[in-house]
């Protein structure tokens, strides 16, 4: 039971939200090799401590957000929009 | 029936009498009593049975920590087991029957497992149960659970509602003892925004059963002052009869408000109990302490109890169990219990305190260096037997031992978030650690500040520095400021039978047990003895355990260890839990725009995600749902068949991107597909399996309107938007769910045009040379109604999806039905929908099942190598692409009498049937009426180049095995020629 600070939204709990994964992973180009998208999709870090996942306000916005949460505690540091055009307008950097 | 065990004074109400019964017997009450208090005042001493060993128990405790006097409450459909005897409010007609006894409390047949207690220690069922292994499920289990146990379900369906609620607060203060109630006054009086949950009826925590005093007058008439000071703040709600369960995340708290329990019966439309939310900015626990047992040979019998519940018994509830009783302490607290009995005239046989300069006292005889070491009396106590500090033995008489071993704070709500209790030598009992969760202080007893005026203290304290309050503290009420005084002593020596944990009967010798058989985890312990793992967590266990222990290991209590606490604090109903979703309100349910018209019709409906659809429509006459279903599919394909497909996904992508975009979620190309024309689309997770699929019509240069399957609708939407806005920022394009916004009928049969016809404005050709497959387009319909027709088809026919405003959704079938009627128009629901997709070969959710690929679906050519897609890179993984690899096939039985299950694999004619040998599996079954046999899609090893072999196909389980032939998966025009008419 945690709760999420949408920029958007305002605070809400997590059952508005749905996870999504690890929100540090650079997806290669699609044209990239075999190795590439390998290495993007199935060698993840599990992280204890601080990690930057995707979240979206699924029962709010729609918008996936960039939410530095630590795995151990459940704190969460930082909520921003994934979208760098939204975080822009919002006047933070994702 | 005499109440003959009523003192003087209390805090209950003698100008009303309540009437209850107990094990079919009448008594009576007052108003302010619980069922324990009640039956003592009665006389009734024993309560229960114990889990294991069958002993006749009594009440230990006077609070939610009961470990014994667990009863059933209420009969019939209302029939609550384990309620705890101790914290049930009395209410007029109240009925308790005791529980884990047969055939009366008094003579419990089951009682003979306490004289092969040897036998029944800490393993047994371990040890005794393990051969032969078959036996364990059919033979000692059920036997076991009969003899073991506690109460019974009523098995019928509760009648009561149960809510779920939300609340937010500056400050929740959990507990209102004295550090409660001072840290509410503090917090409240600045302003702030305070919630004072308390799991008793009556506020005031430990003052109510204390004859101390604050400001020269009874601790109650402050208790009094503060809670009504306390009610008459808008900023303040008080909360009792509210256990706050567990410390959760982010400051969030649960809590179970009792609000009907005390009453006979509920008022209409009222809930019982609502389990709530509480969301705090800081919390305060003021959750006092537990007192703990010593424990001594035979000390489970009826009568003995916690020298503060005798107290609490005799000072707030005017009860005692006896009118002789006796203590037995190692602290100077277990003297106040004989003192404030004395004074309400109950004789005292003696104090034995275990500490050879034991306080002594003018109105009763103290044993100094004693120990209580044994009891006697079959059903309740009779006397004690003590070895005096000389070592000679003395038999005191007595029908009740208050025992007092010291205090431990409650601390269970800051081990919520994994926060670990440190010990604490002087009180030689764990005390809060400093991990607590965020948010939230600890005030009072549970910090081990035990007197009155360190409650008060700390809880104003706590309180202005949970707010930030500037300023000095508030002037505090005078009160006791008694230092602990204290000899930790756990267990008697050579104490056997002496009992830890009495409500799962765990003794002294089964912990030495478990030590000697080599558990050294205090964890292991817990899980082998079953010690702390009842109903009550071992409130007042868990220590004395812990204690012998760290004897036996020769190691200290705190390096041995403790069991932390988990929620909730108590028992929650499952009731509770679920609030109002039970049945069909355990989650939403969606309706198609069709569904009253499908009603009138006489339905039947199934479930589908949160859908209800129409599986089929019986007609007079039909008894059996294949003879619907045949019918449907008949109609469909010799004429026409109409069916609501609304609950398919609809994803409006619109932007000068569009098409791009959409190239980039589908395999399969998008870019060029000209507007008016709908395709088939495949989309691949990012791995490469296939994840769903669907159509897209392109509406316009810069608008498609994209289909999903009903299951994945959400998901789909979900992958796309992620799409979007994390992958494809810079992409112009917008996408919203319309899937509710468009009723969606899918119009399917030979005359399937004619019927559209009659409804389609003249204005729009809808004929094969001006609609032809695959089209799509806006029109109107019935005179100016706007709608989206796409000509696509599930079944194989020639079909047509019309879509209307959601609106007219249920006036359009009404309008098709009654067009329709020259061509025996038939609605069909999703049982022949789906045995016509099995027909015509098409790939649906048990296809895509989140293991099988492009490949495996026969789409392996579609996955486009012009273009690059989310998931084409990795479907070209070696594993995925290695020489026989599963394909979709269409099976059917050799002998068309038999049937094709889904699930049953497909093995070679020759050869075992396991595991190794395994080719394949059959994914969806349907009885084809189109070629009157049983008929199945099956995902076969190598079987693009298996058609026309003989195979089995076996369910060992089922113990099933059909002869089947492999055919194509297209069963019903294989060329695709009728949907081109």
């Amino acid at each position: 039971m945690i709760r999420i600070p949408c920029p958007f939204c305002g605070t809400r709990d997590h059952s508005e939200f749905s996870y999504g994964g690890d929100g540090s992973i650079q997806y290669p180009a699609l044209d990239a090799p075999v190795q590439d998208w390998h290495d993007a999709v199935f060698q993840r870090e599990n992280i204890c401590g601080v990690q930057t996942e995707t979240w979206q306000h699924v029962n709010g916005c729609r918008m996936w957000l960039l939410v530095d949460r630590d795995t151990m505690t459940h704190e969460i540091h930082d909520v921003r929009p994934a979208h760098p055009g939204m975080a822009k307008v919002l006047g933070v950097t994702s | 029936m005499s109440q003959k065990n009523r003192l003087s004074g209390g805090q209950i109400d003698r100008n009303t009498t309540l009437n209850f019964t107990f094990d079919g017997k009448r008594y009576t009450a007052h108003p302010g009593d619980t069922l324990a208090s009640a039956l003592l005042a009665n006389g009734v001493r024993l309560m229960g049975r114990s889990f294991k060993y069958h002993r006749p128990r009594g009440v230990l405790t006077a609070g939610s920590e009961e470990p014994n006097a667990i009863v059933e409450l209420r009969s019939g459909n209302r029939q609550e087991p384990n309620t705890r005897a101790t914290t049930i409010e009395m209410f007029d007609g109240l009925s308790a029957n005791s529980q884990n006894r047969w055939p009366s409390l008094k003579f419990d047949a089951m009682a003979i497992n306490d004289r092969f207690s040897n036998f029944l220690t800490a393993g047994f069922y371990y040890k005794t149960f393990m051969w032969p292994a078959a036996f364990w499920e059919k033979i000692y289990e059920p036997i076991i659970r009969k003899a073991a146990g506690l109460g019974s379900l009523s098995m019928q369906e509760d009648p009561d509602e149960y809510d779920k609620g939300f609340r937010h607060c500056d400050l929740l203060i959990i507990g209102a003892g004295p550090s409660g109630l001072m840290a509410a006054l503090t917090a409240a009086r600045s302003g702030a925004d305070v919630i004072v949950a308390d799991e008793d009826f009556a506020m005031g925590g430990r003052l109510n059963s204390e004859t101390l005093s604050i400001n020269d007058a009874a601790a109650t008439d402050w208790v009094a002052q503060s809670v009504a000071e306390l009610s008459s703040m808008p900023n303040v709600r008080l909360m009792p009869r509210t256990t706050v369960i567990g410390a959760f995340d982010h400051g969030i708290y649960g809590a179970v408000e009792r609000v009907g329990d005390h009453l006979a019966s509920q008022p209409a439309g009222k809930p019982r109990q609502i389990l709530w939310r509480i969301y705090t900015k800081r919390a305060i626990l003021c959750a006092g302490a537990t007192e703990r047992p010593i424990a001594f040979e035979n000390n489970d019998r009826p009568g003995v109890m916690l020298a503060s519940a005798l107290r609490t018994y005799a000072n707030r509830f005017a009860a005692t169990p006896a009118q002789r009783v006796a203590v037995f302490t190692n602290n100077d607290d277990g003297h106040r219990t004989a003192a404030d009995l004395h004074a309400k005239g109950v004789k005292i046989a003696a104090v034995v305190d275990t500490r050879p300069d034991a306080p002594t006292s003018m109105d009763y005889e103290v044993l100094a260096g004693a120990q209580v070491v044994d009891s006697k009396g079959r059903l309740g106590l009779t006397f004690v037997e003590v070895k005096q500090a000389d070592g000679s033995n003395r038999t005191l008489e007595c029908g009740a031992l208050g025992v007092s071993g010291g205090w431990n704070p409650n601390v269970h709500l800051t081990c919520h978030q994994r926060g670990r209790p440190t010990w604490n030598d002087e009180l030689a009992a764990f005390v809060p650690g400093d991990d607590l969760p965020v948010g939230l202080s600890v005030a009072g007893a549970a910090t081990g500040g035990l007197s009155t005026h360190a409650a008060l203290e700390s809880g104003a304290k706590a309180a202005k520095a949970a707010l930030g309050l500037k300023g000095r503290l508030p002037k505090l009420p005078e009160a006791e400021d008694a230092p602990v005084s204290m000899t930790p002593f756990w267990y008697v020596k050579g104490a056997q039978r002496a009992w830890l944990d009495q409500q799962n009967d765990v003794t002294v010798k089964d912990v030495k047990l478990s030590h000697q058989e080599g558990f050294i985890s205090v964890e292991h312990l817990k899980r082998y003895t079953t010690l702390g793992m009842a109903t009550d967590q071992g409130k007042t266990s868990n220590m004395g355990a812990l204690a012998i222990m760290a004897e036996l290991t020769g190691k200290s209590i705190p390096e041995t260890g403790t069991t932390i606490f988990r929620p909730p604090y108590t028992p929650v109903p499952i009731a509770t839990m679920a609030g109002r979703m039970r049945g069909m309100e355990f989650h939403p349910t969606r309706l198609t725009p069709s569904h009253y018209w499908a009603k009138e019709q006489g339905a039947v409906f199934v479930e589908v995600g949160n859908w209800m659809r129409a599986q089929w429509f019986p007609k007079p006459g039909e008894t059996h749902w294949r003879q619907s279903v045949d019918r449907e599919i008949s109609q469909t394909r010799a004429s026409v068949g109409i069916c609501d497909c609304t609950t398919l996904g609809k994803i409006d992508v619109q932007g000068t991107d569009a098409a791009e975009f959409l190239n980039k979620v589908y395999c399969n190309a998008f870019a060029k597909l000209a507007v008016g024309k709908t395709r088939y689309g495949l989309m691949l997770r990012e791995d490469g399996i296939a994840m769903d699929d669907g159509t897209a019509a392109r509406m316009a240069e810069d608008h498609f309107v994209v289909t999903t399957t009903t299951a994945k609708a959400g998901n789909v939407y979900q992958h796309m938007e992620f799409v979007r806005q994390c992958l494809y920022p810079d992409m112009d394009v917008q996408l919203i769910s319309t899937t509710e916004a468009w009723a969606q009928i899918a119009v399917a049969g030979p005359n399937s045009r004619k019927l559209l016809q009659k409804i389609v404005d003249p204005e729009f050709d809808i004929s094969n040379e001006g609609f032809p497959f695959m089209g799509c387009g806006k029109i109107t319909v019935c005179g100016g109604l706007r709608a989206r027709l796409f000509r696509i088809s599930f079944s194989g026919e020639l079909a047509f999806e019309i879509a209307v405003p959601a609106r007219y959704g249920d006036a359009m079938m009404r309008r098709l039905m009654s067009e329709g009627k020259e061509f025996g128009v038939v609605p069909y629901g999703t049982e022949a929908l789906g045995a016509m997709r099995i027909e015509k070969g098409h790939a649906a959710g048990n296809e895509l099942n989140g293991t099988t690929t492009a490949l495996n679906l026969g789409m392996g050519r579609m996955v486009s190598k012009k273009k690059d897609s989310i998931g084409s890179t990795l479907s070209e993984r070696e594993g995925l692409n290695e020489e026989g690899a599963l394909m979709l096939v269409g099976v059917k039985p050799v002998d068309d009498t038999q049937k094709i299950t889904a699930g049953a694999h497909l093995m070679n004619v020759d050869g075992p049937v396991d595991a190794a040998h395994d080719q394949g599996y059959v994914t969806s079954a349907a009885y084809s009426p189109s070629i009157s046999s049983s008929i199945g899609l099956a995902f076969l090893k190598n079987g693009g180049e298996r058609k026309g072999e003989k195979m089995r196909l076996v369910s060992p389980l089922t113990n099933l095995t059909v002869d089947v032939e492999i055919v194509s998966a297209h069963f019903v025009d294989p060329e695709g020629e009728r949907l081109r008419a």
